[in-house]
């Protein structure tokens, strides 16, 4: 379990890091490390140099905007967990969060290494999605922005090509004065890979009305979908509407089988987490005062 | 390449390969054994050290990455040779190991967890230390030491008075004696029952 020998550099600016990377094609980035070291380890990834960007300050922070909360791609995950302010304006990812990992991984893990990582069950693309973030990359030339939607193809596999870096992900925040969230997850241990996960977001008007509803689902195929809800929209749903607007979104979704789960469990505990998740979402919104109360 | 790190107070300098992990580096260049190497792939938490106070895998790490930081390890956590800090003594009182070789790292993460909540929950403990595996699986005797060192760091901060024996809630520490230095922990001897202590 030791890894490959190759080479190491810190780079002191991005520029620095994406001039690096335009280089060499077989060069990594590595932030926290917590999925590449493994990979290494055993030996299922042999870069030519890794290029240590935890350190650059312009990749680093949580920064609250009007219409969207941005999170640097090396904060680490434990630190997004902590903060009041990324709590506040994204409850979303703090209810995902304790899920991604264990504590001492998410002392190191960082949020943009999970999102460039792309893994299929992973939380934090999962949240990404739901909300439709945008991802910043940047390379030598130019610093771009790409939705989630567009940003993740596949299991481990990204839009992101060989000299592009990462740099932010930019979550929307909801104006509405009633919102609420909600995440479940299924795996075979805690914090282990989800076999399914869901996450929805509503907003809800002063009478009690959707005005605004989002639903992500995780693990379930090879990326992270959204789910289309809508019918929900101007309605004070109960909770059997619920149900039968997400189970006849799930039933032809299309599912991964393997060891663990098959296809068709997937499918049943996706419907399930989903009405879950969206249920806890309006009770949680419903709970909120309006600006009218 | 050259990389040099504070390991438990002490700035140590090694020339290591970009490829060497934190973990190889403690034990075999600073002799640091206490560092256990379990799946060397981050699933197990046996290797877990404090990396600026937060528990991190040493073992997802490379010492090139760590150049710089602040590392403690089992080693740095006693407050002198031959003693236990109140961590270490509680996982001793409530025979929270067995083989021992989960023990560094369980040590460490209770630690960390301490330093920011001393009156941890069992929800709290249980998600603390669930990225540190225990294949004698002593988990119930574990989450018990971490509660007891909690209980006694937080007495600590209470005038003496105040405190009450653990075992005996509403009894009168010590017997009642409150003479100077009576029912301080003394320095443990190994190998003796309760570590020497009366």
């Amino acid at each position: 379990m030791k890894p490959a020998p190759f080479d190491y550099i810190r780079p002191v600016s991005l520029a620095e890091a994406c001039e690096v990377l335009a280089g060499d094609e077989d060069a990594r980035i590595i932030a926290g490390g917590q999925t590449l070291i493994p990979m290494l380890a055993m030996r299922l990834a042999r870069p030519s140099r890794l290029v240590d960007v935890i350190r650059l300050q312009e990749l680093r922070g949580i920064r609250v905007e009007d219409d969207a909360i941005v999170i640097g791609a090396t904060t680490r995950q434990a630190e997004v967990e902590r903060s009041e302010e990324a709590r506040a304006a994204l409850p979303l990812l703090a209810k995902a969060l304790p899920w991604v990992g264990h504590p001492p991984t998410r002392n190191r893990g960082t949020v943009g290494g999970s999102i460039a990582n792309a893994d299929p069950s992973a939380e934090i693309p999962l949240v990404a999605v739901t909300l439709g973030a945008d991802i910043e990359i940047a390379n030598t030339s130019d610093r771009t922005a790409m939705p989630a939607d567009d940003f993740f193809i596949g299991p481990m596999l990204t839009a992101v090509t060989p000299g592009d870096c990462v740099c932010a992900v930019r979550f929307p925040r909801w104006q509405h004065a009633r919102v609420g969230t909600g995440f479940h997850e299924v795996s075979a241990r805690q914090s282990d890979f989800a076999f399914v996960a869901a996450a929805a977001q509503v907003a809800l008007d002063d009478d009690s009305r959707c005005i605004e509803a989002t639903l992500g689902l995780g693990g379930i195929g090879d990326r992270a979908l959204r789910i289309d809800v809508s019918a929900l929209i101007g309605h004070a749903p109960s909770e059997t509407a619920i149900a039968d607007i997400v189970r006849a979104a799930a039933k032809d979704l299309e599912a991964s089988s393997d060891l663990h789960a098959s296809a068709s469990y997937r499918r049943r505990v996706a419907a399930t987490l989903g009405i879950r998740a969206l249920t806890d979402a309006f009770a949680e919104a419903a709970s909120e005062r309006g600006a009218g109360q | 390449m050259k990389i040099s790190l504070k390991v438990n107070g002490q700035l140590r300098e090694a020339d290591v390969e970009p490829r060497k992990t934190l973990l190889d580096t403690l034990r075999e260049d600073f002799l640091l054994v206490g560092s256990h190497a379990g799946c060397e792939h981050g699933v197990c938490g046996a290797c877990t050290v404090l990396i600026d106070g937060e528990p991190s895998r040493s073992c997802l790490m490379f010492a090139v990455q760590a150049d710089g930081y602040e590392i403690t390890t089992i080693e740095g956590l006693a407050p002198a040779p031959g003693e236990l800090s109140v961590v270490q003594d509680a996982f001793c009182e409530t025979h929270g190991l067995q083989c021992g070789y989960c023990t560094p790292g369980m040590v460490l993460t209770a630690h960390a967890l301490l330093e920011h909540n001393d009156a941890p929950s069992r929800d709290d403990i249980v998600e603390a230390i669930s990225g540190n595996i225990c294949r004698c699986t002593g988990y119930g005797q574990i989450v018990e030491a971490v509660e007891f060192a909690a209980d006694r760091l937080r007495k600590t901060n209470l005038p003496r008075h105040a405190r009450s024996d653990a075992n005996n809630p509403g009894k009168p520490p010590f017997g009642g004696n409150d003479a100077l230095g009576h029912g301080v922990l003394t320095a443990v001897q190994p190998d003796t029952p309760r570590g020497g202590r009366a």
